[in-house]
This record gives structure tokens, C-alpha cells and sequence, in this order.
């Protein structure tokens, strides 16, 4: 909008008018009495002038009060003239509404303390009560939840008796509940009944206004300590869901990370100690199909990750591949010479990738749908964590159709419980050691990009994921991909229950532990294969 | 388990194995007698090797008696424990140790203190040496004494097998198919070494090479998906329908 | 030791090599004590140090070969007991600083100042006095790998499991001692040693002493290790190494000999780390990485495992290589080396310098030989390890 002349005159009639507004308080309304008082650089004169634009019901005080909370208001002390500094650099007299162009030099920022920041916050919250976005009311609620400021309980009440939308009715329920709690002249059947109602909120915040309670009748203090109780106990039920999602979602990773390896392992009795670089091989795929997507296509970002899988299985896969026929397959029948020989190919790989790409944490965004979070009732999930979550299920699923239905996975599976006598039997047995080598290092490959969507993308990816890959392989057994799954969610889900009780590291050294004891029970694995095949 | 109540070397009642579902031994009952050599032959697949297995600790029966010298529960012992009681076996491939010399591999088979302590302050005596040599004469490798086992062709190796078993001196010997593999000259002398052998021990041989196990002369039974098909003489047993059926071929 | 012992594990090559190795125990620290610093003889009090670290390296790479050269027991966590060796003693020298520390205080070390303890943990009780902490050196390491061989040999864990159980030792290890909780100095481990016995750590003659103690240590190791290979036991381990289950079909207790065998090897892994520190100057949690397990196995595989000269031997090499490479211009490119190392040695030279060339020798020993020493069976010493 071009600032015209008119423009310039009415912002000098205006300061005009205001500085004699000034000088004759009583000529002008009690609004713009508030908002003049704002500029008085005072903090109890801008509490009070807050409280009067709060209750006088003025269209403006919305705008102005923001303004205040965020910092754009600024006051010039000479003219006692408030303006609001708009998004787009412009301003506007905070009085009258009327764009002005600029504010003087001389106007400061009104400052907030503490205190101040709380009263704007519950002004703010009244005055967005009844907002037509059902969205702002909850926010209003949850504001006024927090502040319990007595003052706006028959703003709250009104609100209430408004509402149709159930959530939002709730949400005011709540902050009035909240608000008689800590009004010392509610009646006890007012403040049990509020109990109640906080009660069956139940969550976090809650608990904590219910156990800050002080200077209530026994009555109310009886009924408030049964709903802390019951609030606890059920939010113990919702951190063990909590911890449940955490432990499944960590199994999925680590699952992922794993069943590449469990498959190797199985049919070639060979442990790649390499596994974890293709894993870190698929991430930096991603990175780099990201990059080419933000230089040239930037409208494609979102399907950044459905190029990078079927890519990084592609080049993980023959990297496999390659490793098999160049390396491994020389080895064959030596499987401690294999575990050396595929940790010096690690080595190289690292330190390639190192040379390449540097050896720092390499940025890979999540595209928008795997970005942010819900909850349902008191958990939390991340879309990103439920997107791998399935994803991993998917890729299970997958693998587990193709042994059953292929020929290849036939024939993976024969080789898998008698080698000489599927090599006997016709079975090409070099041939399905390589596509076995490439399939397990390909599905790493993937593993590397769902990981670089929740972990840091650096040439050590690998090495983080390598050891509790091999747990996995090791607790679950091999020769079948259920004793995989079940292992990677077992240690998952053990170790995010062992976490808040004895810290991450100490968990996961108690997992280890765990694992060294185990496999003296089972020392194949829990789903570990039998019979006269299996050598002693 | 003290009191004996069998007066068989080797005894097997009813004993049940399976792996994953697949039942590689049904009720499998058998007796060997004192001083008696058996010839065990079968088709791939039913139940030989695995029953070996049971009597020598390395796999353990889900159910049934598996005892030795009418006395002794093999099933609560391991495959240590079997061997210093006095069973010997040789496996089905010739398994001696490739990188030490056919001396070195009898004086380990030696029935002596196996302790680790012993082994470390061990030094050769007299007697051993004496043992050793005698085996040697017996399966007739003298002259390779100080060759790696690795090195010896197939049949020198089978007997090395052997030879290990006597030095062992067990009291019941299980021989996994011992002629595999040789020529006929040396599948004949291997029955002559084993009738030998049967003077002074309990033997059971596996084998699939009729004219051996016609050779051996000895009583013989026939298995079967994991239980005993016949039992008889090579005559009774080659002549029974459904041995034929299953195993000899008409 | 009987003498017995000692004429049945002397052979030639063995002679030699401990000859060697009393020679450099000798002669490097005297050329470093008594030549002035100009002259051509002298050697650098670096040098003394750096060589040092190499034959406790040595004595780790021994006691490596034990158990996987003649055992078959492939351990990715053998550094877990050069470092807990290492911590023994670096516990002791720690005490040893007394109140010279930064914070002064004569009795907790400077980073349990600095973490607010209190009073000195209950397990660093006792490490004020050498002689406990030289049991402990032995008897950490020793106990933890009889506890962990117990639990795996007794149930039957080999190959690959055993491997990777191994090296989740270390790791779990590894994360333990980074905790500032754990007590030994978190992350930062113990350094800033001051002196042991007495005696300056960091002066020439402390360190020219501390490198004859290493060659000792490792003449030492070297005869356990001789004595150990050329008994009966020895036979008995290569017998479990080639075909486990057949040497328990002849009345062995397998896990018996391995439970010995993974025990003397940790203690010696012990000894080499405790004197690496002092040599060093520092213990950390980084020895207990994985990664620096795996590397010693490497050695061995490059000087050549069932010898036990080749693993003294790979040791010095590839550290030697390393100590060239990472100084020089090849720094990023060494990583790549050490890579290439594994897989070509494991493709190419399956049984190392030493057992190669020790195959190409023995036909041509034979030859020369034509007429048999009688009493000479000690074909063992030179034939060639056959790979599993």
C-alpha cells in the first residue's frame, strides 16, 4: 500500500490530537486513556492499562495486547502516543487503528516484566474467549488454565454457556475449574465439583495444579488428594504406554538395522561387519538425492525419500554384491576370517565416505508429512517414528512374502538349513550367496534411509547401530526372520523400560549383560535351528 | 541309578527325538549284548547317525532309557563324561585331527588322565609309547608316524579313526560307516581288524556296504524312519519284504 | 617352570627370538642412558617410549595367538583386559600423586575433587601400595575372563557368537568406564601421573627401565606361551581348535582347557596394558573400544597365528606402519591401509609372514635333514598351521 500524502496529514493530525488528548485526559475516552497510560514507561501503570483494555470490550485492545506479549508495541514518552509495529515493518497508531509511517525516533519498546508477561497472558486469554476460531478459543481456555486469573471467570462462564463445539467446551470447563480452585471465596461444592472435572483431565498439568493446592477445607483436600492419586496411577499407565510406543519404535530401527544382517548371517553363516556402512551408505544416498532435489527440482522435496529408497537399496545392494564376489566369496567356510576380512572393508568404506562427503553430520530434512506430532490421550507420537514404524513392518512383510513365495527365497531358505545338500540338489549355491549378500546389504541400505530421518547423518552412522544389530541377530537366532522381529522388539522395548529407571547407558550395559547371560541358555539364539545339520 | 537292571552293554527302550517336528527317532528299542558285535543298516535318513548321537551325549532323546552297561543313564551325561565311561566312536566322515602327525593323534586318544593339569605336566612314558606302537602295527601306520593326518589318503585316515578308538580301549565301540570309500583289499582288512577288535569289545557298525557287512557275519538290524524294521541274521533281515521294499531294492 | 619345560619349548626359531629380544632390552636403553644426546649410538628417550609401547603391544598380540592361533577362540575383546590391566595400574600411579595434584588433596585424585566426591570409592582402597596393585593387574583381567569364559565355553558358544559376545564385553565396558559416576575418571580416564615407586614416570632412566621391564614381560609371556603349545595341553588345544566335538568324543572337558587357556591370555593381555600406561602417560576409555580390539587381532593375523613369533612380530609392524603413516603426509590415507590390511591378509596371506615363510622353509628344512635326528618330534615348532 502506497503511503499518500493524505496519508502523512492525517498521522500529523493525529499526533496532534493525541498530545492534546494528553494534556486533557478528561476530553478523551477512557480506551484511549489506557492506551496513553501505556506509554508512562511504568509497570504498574502498564498492568493497569492492560486490565481496563482487557474489560472495555474495545476491538483494538486484541492487537494491542498481542503486540505488547510479542514486543511490537512501542511507546514514544513525549507524545504519550502508542503505536503497533505490523509483520510487514509498518505501523499503526494504536489509538485510532490508522496506519501511520513511521514510528518517531523517539518511541521505545514497552517493557514487561515477569509479573506483566502473566497478566498480558490471561488478558489475552479473556479477550480471545470468544474468537470465531475454535482453535484460538482452546488456546484462550488453555491460557486461562494457566493464569486462574479470577478476574475472567464470568468471561469464562459466558464463554461456556456459548459453546457448542464439544473440545473447546471442555477446554473451558477446565479453565474454570482451574479458576475456582485458586479463587479463595468459591464454595467447596464449586471447588469439589472442579476437582472432578480436573480429574477426569488427568494429564501432567493437572497433577500439578491439583497437588499445589494449599489453604483448602478438609473436604476439598480429601477429594483433591484422591484425584492426585488417580490422576498418577493413570498417567503411570499412560508412561508405560509411553515408554511401550518409544520401545517399539526403537525395535523397528533396530530391526531394520538388523534383519539384513540376520538373513547373511542365516544363509551364509557369515557375520558383515560392514553391515553397519551400508546402513550409513543408505543415509548418505538420501542426503544426496535431497541435495539434487533442492538445487534443481525443489517442488519434489516431499518425495525426496520414495526416490532415495528403491536408490539406496540399488547402491547398497551392489556394493554388497561386489563385496560378496570380490571378497567373501573366497572365503567361504573360514567365518572368523570373514568378520576380519568385512571389518577392513568397513574401515575403507568410512574412511571413503569421509573423504567424500567430510566428516561431519551431513544435513537430511523430513519432508512435511514426516515431520511434527499427535497425541492420543497422554502419548506422543512422532510422525516420523510411526512413518519407520511401518515402514519397517512393510519391509518385514515384504521380505518375509519373498522367501516364502520366490524361487530365490526358496532357495535362500534351503541353503539356509542344509548347504551341501541344497548344492547337491542342483541349488547354484555361489550365486544365491551373492544375491543373498547384495538383498541383505540392500535392505540396510533402506534401514540408512529411514535412519537419517531421526539420527545424525555422518560417516560413524554405522557404528552406532552395528552392536545392537549383532544383540539382535545373536538374542533372536537365525534361519528365521520371527526370531528377528522378535528379538529387535524385546531389546527395544527392554531397553526403554530399563532407561528411566537406570539411566541410557547403564540400560544398555544391562542389556548387554542381559545378552551375555542369555546366550549361555540359548547360545543360538531364541529361534535357533535344530537337528542334524546344525554343527556342534 | 546304581542297581543294575539290565544285563545288555548298550540299551534302548523306547526312545523318542524330534527336531522342529520332524520325528528322526520313533520309539527306538535296542539291545546289544556283552562281547556282541551288531551291524546297524538302514536307508539315508533313518535315524543311524542320530541314534549314535544319543548314546554318545551329543543330542538328548525327549523321552525314553538309554543305558550302558545295564547300569548308567547315558541321557543325564554329556559327551565327556561318555567317553571316560568307555564308548568310543568313529564318524561317519573320517574325523582326525588334519594338522598334528598319526602319532600325535593316537597319543590324544589315549585312555589317560584328561585333566588340564595333567596335560600341561604331561611327559611320555614308558608304557604309552609302548601303546602307541602297537596300535600303529595294528592299522599299520608305522611308517607314517610322523606325518600330518591332513596328508593321509582316505582310507589311512579311517583307520587312524580306528586306531584312535583302540587307543581309547572302550568298552562298547560305535564305527560309522568304516569302509567308506576304501577298496576292497582294504574294506576286507578292515572287517578282519573289527572281528579282531569284537574279541575284546562291544562293537556296533553302521554301514551300507552289504558284502562288509556280509563279511562281518554278525547279527543285524534293519531301521527305518526311526525305529527298528528287522533284526536277524543278514539272511533273515535281507529277506523280509519290507526291508527290500524300503531299503535293498527288489 | 621345570627345566624340562624349558628344553622340550626352546627350538631355534624361539631361541632366536628371545635373543632378540633380550638384545633390544638391553642394548636400546643403554645406547639411551649412557650416549650423549649428539651422538650417532644414542637413542632418542622418544623412541624409548614409542618402542615400549610397541612390545606391550607385543605381549597383547601373544596372548591374542594363544587363544586363536591355537585355540580357535577368535576374541574381539581382548583390549577389555589390556585396558582393565591398564586401569589397575594407572589406579595405582594416580594414587601416587599424592597432593601434588591441581586441587592438592592428599588423598582423592584431582577429577574426584572435581566431581565433588567425597571420600575415595571403596575399589580404589588398596591401590596406594604397589604390590596390590600388580595382583590386581593380574587378577582383574583374569577374574572377568574366567567369569565370562565360564558362562560361554560351559554352554557351547563358539565361532561368530563368541566373537560378537566378546566384543559387547568391551563395549559395554567401554560405555561403563566413559560414566564420570563409574569412578575412574569418566571420559577424560586417569593421566597426569607424577612417578612409580619412587621413580620420576617421565625421567629417561624411569623409562629406559620401564622398556627393559616390557622386554622382560614379554620373554616372559613368550615362555609361558611356549610352554603352554609345546605339552601335551598344546596338542589338546590345536585337537579343539581343528574338531571340537571329536576331542570331546575322546574324554576332554573342551571347556576345561578353554577356560585355562582364555585365562592365562587375558592375564598376559593385563600385564601389557599395565605397562603401556606408564609408558604412555595415560589410560582412557578408548582402550576399550572395539575397534582397537579387532586392530590387535590384525596383527596377529598379519605376523601369522599358531606362530607365536609372527604375532610378536605383526604387532611391531603394523604398529611401526601406523606410527609412519599417521605422522606423515599419508595420514587420511592410513585408514585405508589398515583396511586393505585386513582383507588382504585375510585373502591373500592366510598364515601371516611368519607362517608363510615358514611353509616355504620347512620342505627345504626337510631336504637338508634327510637323515631323522631320532628324539627330534618336535615337528610342531615348523610345520605349517593348516587354516580351520
Amino acid at each position: 500500500m502506497p503511503i499518500s500524502l493524505f496519508d502523512y496529514l492525517r498521522a500529523a493530525l493525529l499526533a496532534i490530537f493525541m498530545t492534546v488528548g494528553v494534556a486533557m485526559p478528561s476530553m478523551a475516552g477512557p480506551f484511549e486513556d489506557a492506551v496513553s497510560q501505556l506509554a508512562n514507561d511504568s509497570f504498574s501503570d502498564t498492568e493497569a492499562a492492560v486490565g481496563l483494555l482487557a474489560g472495555g470490550g474495545n476491538a483494538q485492545a486484541l492487537p494491542i495486547i498481542s503486540a505488547l506479549q510479542e514486543g511490537r508495541l512501542l511507546a514514544d514518552p513525549a507524545t504519550k502516543s502508542v503505536f503497533i509495529k505490523q509483520g510487514d515493518g509498518k505501523f499503526l497508531n494504536a489509538a485510532t487503528g490508522a496506519a501511520v509511517a513511521t514510528a518517531p525516533a523517539s518511541a521505545a519498546p514497552v517493557r514487561l516484566n515477569n509479573r506483566l508477561r502473566r497478566t498480558v497472558e490471561a488478558a489475552l486469554g479473556t479477550l480471545t474467549l470468544l474468537s470465531p476460531d475454535p482453535a484460538k478459543r482452546i488456546l484462550a481456555a488453555q491460557s486461562a488454565f494457566k493464569t486462574r486469573d479470577a478476574a475472567a471467570l464470568p468471561a469464562i462462564d459466558d464463554a461456556l454457556k456459548k459453546e457448542t463445539v464439544p473440545a473447546v467446551k471442555r477446554a473451558f470447563a477446565e479453565a474454570r475449574a482451574a479458576t475456582i480452585l485458586f479463587k479463595a471465596d468459591a464454595s467447596d461444592v464449586d471447588k469439589i465439583e472442579a476437582v472432578g472435572t480436573l480429574r477426569a483431565k488427568g494429564d501432567q498439568d493437572a497433577l500439578a495444579l491439583l497437588s499445589g493446592l494449599s489453604g483448602l477445607s478438609q473436604d476439598v483436600a480429601g477429594v483433591a488428594t484422591s484425584a492426585v492419586n488417580s490422576i498418577q496411577s493413570n498417567l503411570a499407565l499412560w508412561s508405560i504406554g509411553q515408554n511401550a510406543w518409544y520401545g517399539l519404535s526403537l525395535g523397528s530401527v533396530l530391526l531394520l538395522a538388523a534383519i539384513g544382517l540376520a538373513i547373511t548371517f542365516g544363509v551364509m553363516g557369515v557375520i558383515n561387519m560392514a553391515h553397519g556402512e551400508m546402513v550409513m551408505i543408505g543415509a548418505y544416498v538420501t542426503f544426496v538425492v535431497q541435495e539434487t532435489i533442492r538445487t534443481r527440482y525443489p517442488g519434489l522435496f516431499d518425495y525426496s525419500l520414495l526416490i532415495a529408497v528403491p536408490l539406496a537399496f540399488l547402491v547398497a545392494g551392489l556394493i554388497g554384491v561386489l563385496i560378496e564376489r570380490c571378497v567373501i566369496k573366497f572365503l567361504y567356510g573360514r567365518a572368523l576370517e570373514t568378520l576380519l576380512a568385512t571389518w577392513g572393508i568397513s574401515l575403507i568404506l568410512q574412511q571413503a565416505v569421509r573423504t567424500m562427503f567430510g566428516p561431519n553430520n551431513r544435513e537430511v530434512g523430513n519432508p512435511s508429512w514426516m515431520s511434527g506430532a499427535f497425541d492420543i490421550g497422554q502419548l506422543s507420537i512422532t510422525y516420523n517414528r510411526l512413518w519407520i514404524f511401518c515402514f519397517t513392518l512393510a519391509v518385514f512383510a515384504i521380505l518375509l512374502a519373498m522367501l516364502r513365495y520366490t524361487s530365490l527365497g526358496l532357495e535362500m531358505r534351503a541353503v539356509t538349513q542344509n548347504r551341501r545338500m541344497a548344492a547337491s540338489m542342483g541349488i547354484p549355491t555361489a550365486r544365491v550367496d551373492a544375491l543373498t549378500f547384495g538383498l541383505g546389504s540392500g535392505i540396510a541400505g533402506i534401514a540408512g534411509v529411514a535412519l537419517s530421518q531421526i539420527d545424525n547423518v555422518s560417516p560413524n552412522l554405522g557404528q552406532t547401530y552395528i552392536i545392537d544389530s549383532f544383540m539382535v541377530v545373536v538374542f533372536g537366532g537365525v534361519g528365521n526372520l520371527w526370531g528377528t522381529l522378535v528379538g529387535a522388539f524385546t531389546l527395544g522395548i527392554a531397553n526403554k523400560f530399563l532407561e528411566p529407571v537406570a539411566g541410557a547407558v547403564l540400560g544398555k550395559i544391562a542389556i548387554l549383560v542381559l545378552i551375555i547371560l542369555f546366550i549361555q541358555k540359548r547360545p543360538r539364539g531364541m529361534f535357533a535351528l535344530k537337528g542334524r545339520s546344525v554343527e556342534a | 541309578m546304581e542297581t543294575r537292571t539290565t544285563s545288555a552293554m548298550l540299551y534302548l527302550d523306547g526312545v523318542h527325538v524330534s527336531f522342529d517336528g520332524f520325528h528322526a527317532i520313533n520309539n527306538l528299542s535296542l539291545t546289544i549284548a556283552p562281547g556282541e558285535m551288531r551291524a546297524i543298516i538302514g536307508p539315508n535318513g533313518a535315524g543311524k547317525t542320530t541314534m549314535m548321537d544319543i548314546i554318545t551325549g551329543k543330542t538328548k532323546p525327549d523321552e525314553g532309557d538309554v543305558l550302558f552297561d545295564g547300569s548308567v543313564d547315558l541321557t543325564r551325561l554329556d559327551e565327556t563324561q561318555i567317553a571316560e565311561l568307555g564308548i568310543g566312536r568313529k564318524f561317519q566322515k573320517p574325523t582326525v585331527f588334519e594338522s598334528q602327525t598319526v602319532e600325535d593323534n593316537l597319543l590324544l586318544a589315549l585312555n589317560v588322565d584328561h585333566r588340564v593339569r595333567a596335560t600341561l605336566f604331561w611327559s611320555e612314558s614308558k608304557s604309552e609309547s609302548e601303546q602307541i606302537e602297537r596300535v600303529l602295527e595294528t592299522i599299520r601306520l608305522q611308517d607314517s608316524r610322523g606325518r600330518l593326518a591332513g596328508n593321509l589318503s582316505h582310507g589311512q585316515k579311517q583307520w587312524l579313526e580306528i586306531g584312535m578308538l583302540l587307543a581309547q580301549d572302550p568298552k562298547l565301540l560305535l564305527v560309522d560307516e568304516p569302509v567308506a570309500g576304501m577298496t576292497d583289499v582294504e574294506t576286507h582288512q578292515t572287517a578282519e581288524l573289527l572281528k579282531e577288535i569284537n574279541k575284546q569289545k562291544t562293537v556296533v557298525v553302521v554301514e551300507h556296504d552289504m558284502t562288509f557287512v556280509r563279511e562281518l557275519g554278525v547279527r543285524v538290524t534293519c531301521l527305518h524312519e526311526g525305529s527298528v524294521l528287522a533284526e536277524g541274521t543278514l539272511d533273515q533281515v535281507s529277506s523280509n519284504e519290507r526291508v527290500i521294499e524300503v531299503y535293498l531294492g527288489r | 617352570m621345570t627345566p624340562h619345560f624349558l628344553t622340550r619349548s626352546l627350538d631355534r626359531s624361539a631361541t632366536i627370538f628371545l635373543m632378540v629380544v633380550a638384545a633390544v632390552g638391553v642394548l636400546l636403553p643403554l645406547s639411551n642412558l649412557l650416549f650423549p644426546a649428539g651422538s650417532v649410538l644414542h637413542v632418542p628417550t622418544y623412541l624409548i617410549a614409542l618402542f615400549g609401547k610397541y612390545v606391550c603391544y607385543a605381549l597383547l598380540a601373544l596372548s591374542i595367538d594363544l587363544i586363536w592361533g591355537y585355540c580357535g577362540i577368535l576374541s574381539l575383546g581382548h583390549g577389555a583386559f589390556f585396558a582393565l590391566g591398564g586401569y589397575a595400574m594407572g589406579m595405582y600411579l594416580m594414587r601416587q600423586i599424592g597432593s601434588r595434584g591441581v586441587y592438592g588433596n592428599p588423598i582423592l585424585p584431582d577429577f574426584m575433587v572435581f566431581l565433588n566426591y567425597k571420600a575415595l570409592p571403596w575399589y580404589w582402597h588398596g591401590f596406594d601400595h604397589f604390590w596390590f596393585a600388580a595382583l590386581m593387574v593380574l587378577l582383574v583381567p583374569g577374574l572377568l575372563a574366567f567369569a565370562f569364559g565360564w558362562l560361554a565355553f560351559r554352554s557351547r558358544v563358539t565361532g561368530v557368537y563368541l566373537s560378537i559376545i566378546t566384543q559387547a564385553m568391551t563395549y559395554a565396558l567401554l560405555l561403563a568406564f566413559f560414566r564420570n559416576d563409574f569412578g575412574f575418571g569418566g571420559n577424560n580416564g586417569l593421566t597426569d601421573f607424577k612417578d612409580i615407586l619412587g621413580f620420576n614416570v617421565q625421567a629417561q632412566g624411569t623409562r629406559a627401565v620401564l622398556f627393559m621391564l616390557s622386554c622382560l614381560a614379554l620373554a616372559v609371556g613368550f615362555l609361558i606361551c611356549r610352554a603352554i603349545v609345546t605339552s601335551k595341553l598344546g596338542k589338546v588345544l590345536i585337537a579343539v581348535r581343528d574338531a571340537e566335538s571329536r576331542t570331546r568324543f575322546l574324554g576332554y572337558r573342551v571347556e576345561s582347557y578353554k577356560l585355562f587357556v582364555f585365562t592365562v591370555s587375558a592375564c598376559m593381555a593385563g600385564v601389557a596394558g599395565a605397562l603401556y600406561v606408564p609408558q604412555v602417560g595415560i589410560i582412557n576409555p578408548g582402550e576399550f573400544a572395539p575397534g582397537n580390539s579387532i586392530e590387535a587381532v590384525i596383527w596377529v593375523a598379519v605376523g601369522g597365528r599358531g606362530t607365536l613369533v609372527g604375532a610378536a612380530l605383526g604387532a611391531v609392524v603394523v604398529n611401526y606402519a601406523k606410527t609412519v603413516f599417521t605422522s606423515g603426509p599419508l595420514a587420511p590415507y592410513w585408514l585405508f591401509m589398515l583396511g586393505a590390511l585386513f582383507v588382504l591378509v585375510t585373502l591373500l596371506l592366510p598364515k601371516g609372514i611368519v607362517g608363510t615363510f615358514q611353509a616355504w622353509w620347512a620342505p627345504w628344512r626337510a631336504q637338508r635333514m634327510a637323515v631323522p635326528v631320532p628324539g627330534d618330534k618336535d615337528v610342531s615348532a615348523v610345520k605349517p598351521h593348516m587354516a580351520e
